[in-house]
């Protein structure tokens, strides 16, 4: 099946089956490796986007429920001012290690900042849980958000 | 020297077929290509006529912050900044790039900085004195009135410079000096190492540009989804090819040995292929292995006497002498690796040969393995490698990569393999399931005199690195048992390799010493109980070894050890050598009615002798630690009709953030070589966590992971 879908402000047509999760699409479709695979079931928030601003397990979003929502992934969020805020916070705090979950905390953490511009510590419990990090950058993720927050107000 | 350089160029093809990782942006967009004329005068360093200096990578970047590290320690010596330099992973080649402590080209044991403290030093050094020398002969000076600084060469009086671009072509023309003739900076005047400098590896890591092996994708290159026999040693009887062929986007279903792939054109068809083949499998002959059988036999295996890994006094007599006597089983299972970067791997194998593309911690081993399966010399296998999105020992296994050549070799052009997270955790090769028997006895002043500590597990090293099993005696499985921090008069430690069936075991982030901390450092908690003693004055009465001390002490002083806490709370301690590194951590821990525990803090002391990246090291200690408690908590891998039964985030649980204790990390100040610290952390977590919990409810936890449901108060 044909689809049309906009992603990072672009406008793209693929062909694959309604069922097709927007994960695989983006990767090995349109060939934007910056989303990641990682549990594939919604476990580990690796594969993050926004899809009109609210995070989404690209996973196990199937292509045939995009329609003409906008889906935002971490090779343009940080042209947002939470995007640009985050990374740089990420990098002022040095949060990352092997990085491969990173590209799913980020989009997490914009999507908290954007609904939630001063997050307490629960918040951020709340919206980063479902985003796993096998090297342990926890602790530097909620200081790097809280600076993030502070960063953006700021501005 | 001169050999080393020719060496450098025959690889010259390699190294620039290589990824090459941006860092600094300007450089970034420019081309790098090991052109004649470059300044290379060894295997890490090369120096372009536009002065755009490439530093090669002899160990992988897994996150540990290595690319980091040893980028600062050749940018030390050659007087360049870390804003002037780009990275670029090395080739394979054990004669350029070997770490000397493994005397290998792989990446593991924490040894990265140990091993290349010196070398790179000393290279960046020999690149620096040529740079020097050029610029001298070109002003017709004594190179010893020049100095170089940022990537140029000066020479003060006269104020004269030039940058390391322009003097490319002269320094390569220069004989080159052995590199231990150069002289190397006196720590004092380091203005690099031991700075908290920026990674340069994580730019990339927040904007989605960063490419690891699963980011590969080549013109025609295909996506193949794979099923393993759920029982090792299995094999596919039934495949229903044409369903699978029938799925929009499936070129073709291959068979090998033990599995089955289906290629696609992306991974939701090779997926869904793989689904609609519904593969029937022989089970083999471990089809009805299961854990508790493996737990008997290595019970059985624990009561006879092994291979002595230390012995000192009589631990026999002593014990049987003893006022009091302590006898313990404790027990820790098998694990997964987990690393977020599911297993993957991209091959286009052709006759005349094959190209890999795979982030792996041992590219010339893997190379030799591809070598013996394809019958191709290795100089035509070309290993490409990358990020690893996670190593944590899972990538020191070439299993993954001999499973994509031998499906690649029967596509028609590049092939990318990609483990879905089931296949990741089914088909891992684990941590070994350890069995531990100790026995130790009491003077009449309750100090030990005894102590008796017998291993029982799988050997890593018979497989991996057979010369150094001797004897019967793996050296990694008794790591910090046969080398506790402890006076022990009499004492004995021996292990007894038994390697269970249906399960492969491997490295992990620590193997040996992740088991044995946690049994010593809860072993000597219970000898301090027995002796109604607090238990970090029981330790510090047993230990002689200043930096042992000194980190316990420090530890303690931060936690604030014997400060009044809630009654559902307590505090842990534990004390290493490991990996070269003192480390102590203090765990304070909450227990509930319930059973279920909440981990509030961790303070840990390090003693890592000199400092590379302090930064990288409070990252390490921060992240090992969680690696360690993750495991403590939650992991355990079990094995129930030759299958594993776990298979997802789900239940082989990783540590989330709403879970995460604050981790607290202080250095030691050191003058003592480089100790490694990847790795010690992890081990080091387990027993300050449950030695909290038995100052809070009595009850000593001897398998891990915890149970909860033992702790439950009302």
């Amino acid at each position: 099946m044909a689809f049309t879908i906009k992603v990072n402000g672009s406008v793209r047509n693929v062909d694959v089956d309604a069922d097709t999760p927007l994960l695989w699409v983006l990767r090995d479709v349109l060939g934007m490796s910056g989303t990641k695979f990682g549990c594939g079931v919604a476990l580990c928030g690796a594969c993050t986007v926004h899809v009109d601003g609210v995070p989404a397990r690209s996973c196990v979003t199937p292509i045939g429920s995009i329609g003409n929502k906008s889906v935002t992934t971490i090779e343009a969020v940080g042209k947002t001012p939470q995007g640009k805020a985050v990374q740089q916070a990420w990098l002022d705090l040095e949060v990352v290690q092997c990085g491969y979950c990173q590209s799913g905390q980020v989009m997490s953490a914009v999507a908290l900042l954007a609904a939630t511009s001063k997050p307490s510590d629960t918040d951020i419990d709340a919206a980063m849980a479902g985003n796993v990090c096998r090297c342990g950058t926890y602790q530097r993720i909620r200081a790097a958000i809280h600076r993030a927050a502070k960063e953006s107000t700021n501005a | 020297m001169r050999d080393g350089r020719r060496n450098f160029v025959k690889t010259g093809a390699a190294v620039a077929g290589g990824l090459v990782i941006n860092l600094a942006i300007p450089l970034a967009l420019r081309p790098s290509m090991a052109a004649a004329g470059t300044f290379a005068p060894n295997a890490f360093i090369r120096i372009d006529h536009e002065g755009v200096v490439t530093l090669v990578m002899p160990m992988v970047e897994m996150g540990q912050g290595i690319y980091t590290a040893m980028a600062m320690l050749l940018a030390e010596e050659l007087e360049v900044g870390l804003d002037q330099v780009r990275l670029q992973h090395a080739p394979p080649n054990d004669a350029l790039y070997a770490n000397s402590i493994l005397h290998i080209q792989t990446t593991g044991l924490s040894s990265s900085v140990r091993a290349f403290w010196t070398p790179l030093r000393q290279a960046g050094a020999v690149g620096r004195t040529l740079l020097v020398q050029a610029a001298a002969k070109q002003w017709g000076l004594d190179p010893s009135t020049c100095r170089a600084q940022h990537g140029a060469v000066l020479h003060d009086v006269t104020k004269r410079s030039l940058t390391y671009g322009a003097l490319a072509d002269a320094a390569a023309a220069l004989p080159v000096p052995a590199r231990e003739s150069v002289a190397l900076k006196e720590p004092k005047d380091f203005t690099l190492i031991g700075t908290p400098a920026k990674r340069l590896d994580t730019p990339d890591k927040v904007n989605g540009r960063a490419q690891f092996g699963i980011d590969t994708r080549l013109p025609g290159m295909k996506i193949a989804a794979i099923a393993i026999s759920p029982a090792f040693g299995g094999r596919p009887k039934s495949v229903n090819e044409a369903a699978a062929r029938a799925v929009k986007g499936v070129r073709q279903v291959v068979h090998i040995d033990e599995a089955v792939a289906v290629v696609a054109d992306h991974m939701w068809a090779a997926k869904k292929g793989l689904k609609a083949a519904a593969i029937q499998w022989d089970h083999g002959p471990n089809a009805k292995v299961d854990s508790a059988s493996i737990i008997r036999q290595l019970e059985e295996a624990s009561k006879q006497p092994g291979a002595v890994a230390h012995s000192a006094g009589d631990a026999s007599s002593a014990l049987a002498g003893a006022a009091q006597r302590l006898d313990a089983v404790y027990q820790l299972p098998f694990l997964a690796h987990g690393a977020m970067e599911p297993m993957n791997c991209t091959v286009h194998a052709r006759k005349d040969g094959c190209d890999i593309w795979v982030g792996t911690q041992a590219p010339t081993m893997t190379q030799a393995m591809i070598a013996q399966l394809t019958g191709l010399p290795k100089d035509v296998i070309r290993i490409h490698n990358h990020l690893l999105g996670g190593g944590f020992g899972r990538r020191l296994d070439a299993d993954g990569t001999l499973l994509a050549v031998k499906i690649a070799r029967q596509v028609n052009g590049p092939v990318k393999v990609v483990w879905s997270r089931e296949e990741d955790i089914q088909h891992d090769m684990y941590r070994p399931y350890y069995y531990h028997r100790l026995s130790a006895g009491l003077d009449a002043n309750r100090r030990p005199v005894a102590w008796t500590h017998r291993i029982a597990g799988s050997s890593v090293m018979a497989r991996y690195v057979p010369p150094l099993f001797k004897n019967g005696l793996d050296p990694d499985a008794v790591e910090s048992a046969a080398d506790t921090p402890y006076a022990f008069p009499n004492m004995h430690v021996d292990y007894v390799r038994v390697e269970p069936p249906g399960i492969p075991t491997a490295f992990w982030r620590g193997v040996g010493s992740t088991a044995n901390v946690f049994v010593v450092e809860s072993f000597i908690d219970e000898l301090a109980h027995a002796a109604k003693q607090d238990p970090l004055a029981y330790r510090k009465a047993l230990m002689s070894d200043p930096r042992a001390l000194g980190v316990l002490n420090l530890a303690a002083e931060k936690a604030g050890w014997g400060k009044p806490l809630p009654a559902d709370r307590a505090r842990g301690v534990s004390v290493e050598f490991a990996f070269g590194s003192y480390l102590s951590q203090v765990a304070e821990v909450e227990v509930a009615a319930d059973g279920s525990i909440k981990v509030h803090r961790i303070v840990c002391a390090v003693d890592c002798g000199m400092v590379v990246n302090p930064d990288t090291v409070a990252q390490q200690i921060e992240g090992g630690t969680l690696f360690g408690l993750t495991a403590a908590l939650y992991g355990a891998i079990t094995l129930k009709n030759g299958r594993v039964e776990q298979g997802n985030f789900n239940d082989y649980r990783p540590l989330r953030i709403n879970e995460s204790p604050v981790i607290e990390t202080h250095l030691v100040k050191s003058a003592e070589s480089p100790g490694g610290i990847g790795e010690t952390p992890t081990a080091a977590v387990a027993p300050a966590v449950t030695n909290a919990i038995f100052a809070v409810t009595g009850q000593r936890i001897r398998t891990l992971p915890i149970h909860t449901a033992l702790l439950k108060s009302s």
